[in-house]
């Protein structure tokens, strides 16, 4: 079917053989950081739209409905303050860790890096984008998980704007974790599990009040880089908000924020070429 | 403009599990060498499983070789599978990265990931979607489309921020007539105006003898001949191919029938037979007379295709070459 016979064809090819060895070709533009970030995140951002908003009612369900059920449990105070605050994490974990440790696993079982892998774009573009775009999912959810729990425990709304802070530093760390996780399971079914795995950690450990559980268990809430997110939020609720710990807590966020992020690019680097 | 040496891969052989038995060590590609040319439509064509995608993934910088040397543009793609991102476009056999993607978002992303900026991304998507008759489903997510548009769609995406070298592994899986007219004409257009070479990933026989201008028969990891398809062909040009379908079974009570079973690949109720042309004849004849033709549904006699060369040269599968 092809019609143009090859030696018409512009720089007389193939009888003519192009410059030798000395001469290697130009080669196309690599796509800058930002631009290809940004790119990624919108595709990213219209993908989770389409795919993933049932996913999200979900998250939020799950949320309220484990507020309403802790409210015959806790007495108000710390404890009321922390379950809210857990619960509306939660969200981000369920987005940030669990959907997107899935999303990575099947799309390294699936062949999909390819894709990114034959494109000149930066392995941080991609896993940014990617994480970047679950973690603003979240927030719709989120804000709407903390607003109605500031209203079942009578929690002050004054300082909700806290979550600018929290949802991106929390959502780094978790979308950092699922996405090294997803890229690194040898297997997808792995990668669920071990993204429904963070995100029961999540649950467990951020939700139920501290103060009741064994030292051991108190123990693994401080490796979790979700509880940091839940105790800085938590104390903002409090009629005199220690700002300086709410950075504390924050920055510790930051940090495994970058430090995961940085691990999940290298894996999907490893990933990537086989 | 690419150049292979000696490209070896070998799959290390994995132990069984429980309920899994283990392969053995596999060479996926057996010390592969090609050149392809400027300008022109390259070939790969074997059955499923001799090794294309491999060597393929290994021109491209997804897979490191064990042995051997790829060379495209005058850039060494083992030494930095990075660059090959750069010179090549790559349409893999996966669409997953931009299943959830509307058409134009998926041609829009891809362009801006190979380095364009967005307004020349969007004015590069709306011409090649207009190219390729997309426009009208440009709106529509990837995984809402059938097979052959979904191909389609990313082969779109392959188009957009142009690029020297095209690789495509099996593009027209699955189109319609109409669809497989509209990537071969996008194909030439590119070849006429730009000098762009395209290395072509097929399985189907017919496929390949119309758009390549050469090709190269995988079998096992080996390549076993390269050519033109003509030139190919001239090799068992003393042969001709005889088809039988038998309306139940093979009536081999005709001792005529009979003496050729030895020599008939059976595929169901269809026998193929190669021959000499004047052998040929007289098989037609038998089977069209008689007691035979009672049991004969129908027969073709048709001239050698790639299929006939890839078996005359030795190709091990009996099957997994198409003609459509």
């Amino acid at each position: 079917m092809s019609v143009v016979p090859a030696e018409v064809l512009p720089g007389g090819a193939p009888a003519v053989e192009e410059t030798g060895r000395g001469g290697a070709a130009e080669l196309g533009p690599r796509a800058r950081l930002w631009p290809s970030l940004a790119a990624v995140y919108r595709a990213q951002l219209s993908r989770a739209r389409v795919a993933r908003i049932p996913l999200l009612f979900v998250a939020t369900f799950q949320s309220i409905g484990i507020m309403i059920l802790m409210r015959g449990v806790v007495d108000g105070g710390g404890e009321a303050r922390s379950v809210v605050a857990g619960a509306s994490v939660l969200v981000v974990a369920f987005v940030a860790l669990n959907l997107l440790a899935q999303y990575f696993g099947q799309l390294r079982a699936s062949g999909g890096l390819d894709h990114y892998a034959t494109l000149p774009v930066p392995p941080a573009a991609v896993v940014l984008g990617a994480a970047g775009a679950y973690a603003s999912f979240t927030v719709p959810g989120t804000v709407v998980t903390a607003v109605f729990g500031c209203v079942l425990f009578g929690l002050p709304l004054a300082h909700l704007w806290v979550l600018v802070a929290v949802i991106p530093l929390a959502g780094a760390a978790l979308a950092g974790l699922g996405a090294a996780l997803g890229l690194l399971a040898p297997r997808p079914e792995l990668a669920t599990l071990l993204g429904q795995l963070g995100m029961s950690a999540a649950l467990l450990l951020g939700v139920l009040p501290a103060e009741r559980m064994p030292e051991a268990v108190r123990f693994t809430r401080d490796l979790l880089p979700s509880t940091y997110g839940v105790e800085a939020f938590a104390r903002t609720f409090g009629p005199h908000p220690d700002w300086a710990f709410v950075l504390g807590d924050l920055a510790v966020c930051g940090c495994v924020g970058v430090v995961s992020l940085a691990v999940a690019t290298w894996a999907y680097r490893r990933a990537a070429v086989r | 403009m690419c150049a292979v040496r000696g490209l070896t891969k070998t799959y290390p052989a994995v132990r069984g599990r429980r309920g899994a038995p283990g392969t053995p060590e596999v060479r996926a590609t057996d010390d592969v060498g090609l050149d392809i040319r400027r300008g022109e439509i390259f070939g790969l064509l074997g059955p499923n499983g001799a090794g294309k995608t491999t060597l393929v993934r290994q021109l491209t910088g997804l897979m490191r070789p064990d042995r051997g040397s790829v060379e495209i543009l005058g850039h060494d793609i083992v030494r930095h599978p990075d660059r090959a991102s750069r010179i090549l476009a790559y349409l893999g056999q996966e669409s997953t990265a931009l299943d959830e993607l509307t058409v134009s978002l998926a041609a829009e992303t891809t362009g801006r990931l190979r380095g364009l900026e967005v307004r020349r991304a969007r004015a590069e998507r709306d011409a090649v979607l207009e190219e390729l008759g997309l426009t009208p489903i440009a709106g529509r997510p990837l995984r809402r489309l059938s097979g052959g548009q979904r191909r389609l769609a990313c082969f779109a995406s392959a188009l957009v921020g142009e690029r020297p070298l095209l690789v495509l592994d099996e593009p027209t899986t699955a189109m319609d007539p109409v669809a497989r007219r509209a990537v071969w004409s996008a194909v030439d257009r590119r070849r006429a105006e730009r000098g762009t070479t395209v290395l072509l990933v097929t399985h189907n026989v017919i496929e390949a003898e119309t758009v390549l201008d050469r090709v190269a028969v995988l079998d096992q990891g080996r390549v076993i001949a390269c050519d033109t398809p003509t030139g190919l062909k001239e090799q068992v040009a003393g042969e001709v191919r005889v088809d039988l379908v038998w309306r139940e079974a093979a009536p081999l009570h005709v001792p005529e029938v009979a003496a050729l079973q030895d020599r008939a690949v059976a595929s169901g109720r269809r026998w193929t037979l190669r021959l000499a042309p004047e052998e040929a004849r007289a098989v037609v004849a038998t089977v069209t007379g008689g007691a035979a033709f009672a049991a004969l549904d129908d027969f073709t006699l048709a001239t050698p295709s790639l299929e006939d060369v890839y078996l005359a040269l030795g190709g091990a599968a009996r099957q997994g070459l198409v003609r459509a």
